[in-house]
């Protein structure tokens, strides 16, 4: 019964991400991947993406510290940091990379400023969630194969 | 997308692997060209479900040199933004080779004009990243079979 309430736990939790807004279909691609040879695949992404992302955040900060700001290599970096929250399925976390974006071809340096506050906070809010909800799954232990509803 | 319709589809794109003369399943082999780690880490995954084997590069330089070196693919995915040599540079490059394979564009942008470009690059295909089964499914039948 223990585990029956821990994998509604992980049900409950897994829906709030995507009724929350925090995560789109891109998240569910990834669940799809996983199988039995790659039981962590997503949490292996996840923890990718975090690790890699974090030194594309410095090279942002430091480049938004700068008296002349270089808007195209702002809007490099932050293609990569898109692409990469993209493929995870971070939904707000992308949704905030294109209005940065924006302001970079616009050349609006208190726009990307402001923006990247944001993206900031949208990615630390997304990585608490993905952390709590990865410990609830691996408590409630491993799934058969089913099909997601939605 | 249910696991269950995603199964299905990628068991359609796997059988086409098999239609070969000698009756047996040879190997498909692709290349991920792309900057971030994140993103050839799921396309690497996404192909290897489908029995392909996976060959990765970091930018459109490496692509390029791995073809200078002799590397054949069945199929190229192509990033469009990348340092060093960017998608519709490293297209053009292959194709000035004689490389003939089916090179599939992978775009976040929105641009159409940057689509267009990228397309008179060289490119058999133009799609949105990231990549799914039901897309690659969606353009496969022609270059599964060669």
């Amino acid at each position: 019964m223990e585990r029956t309430r821990l994998r509604r736990q992980v049900a409950l939790t897994r829906q709030s991400l995507f009724d929350q807004g925090f995560l789109d279909e891109q998240f569910i691609q990834l669940e799809d991947l996983q199988d039995d040879a790659n039981p962590n695949f997503v949490e292996e992404v996840v923890t990718l993406y975090y690790r890699d992302s974090a030194r594309l955040i410095t090279n942002i900060e430091k480049a938004l510290e700068k008296n002349s700001l270089d808007f195209n290599k702002l809007d490099g970096f932050m293609h990569q940091f898109k692409g990469s929250s993209s493929s995870i399925g971070a939904k707000k976390v992308k949704a905030e990379c294109t209005l940065f974006r924006e302001y970079c071809r616009a050349g609006n340096g208190e726009g990307c400023t402001r923006t990247f506050q944001q993206i900031k906070k949208e990615y630390a809010t997304l990585k608490r969630k993905l952390e709590a909800y990865f410990q609830v799954v691996r408590q409630a232990g491993p799934a058969e194969t089913a099909c997601w509803p939605k | 997308m249910c696991s269950l319709q995603s199964s299905i589809t990628r068991s359609k794109v796997m059988a086409g692997g098999d239609e070969n003369s000698d009756g047996g399943k040879t190997d498909f082999h692709v290349l991920v060209v792309d900057d971030s780690t994140v993103v050839r880490m799921v396309h690497r995954m996404l192909m290897t479900s489908l029995g392909w084997k996976v060959q990765e590069a970091k930018n459109g330089k490496e692509a390029v040199d791995l073809h200078i070196n002799g590397a054949y693919f069945d199929l190229i995915f192509m990033d469009m933004e990348m340092p060093i040599m960017n998608g519709p540079t490293a297209t053009r490059e292959l194709r000035a080779m004689g490389v003939k394979s089916n090179i599939i564009g992978v775009t976040s942008c929105t641009f159409e004009s940057a689509h267009k470009d990228f397309i008179e690059a060289g490119l058999n295909h133009c799609v949105s990243k990231p990549l799914t089964i039901a897309m690659i499914s969606s353009f496969l039948p022609d270059s599964n079979n060669k």
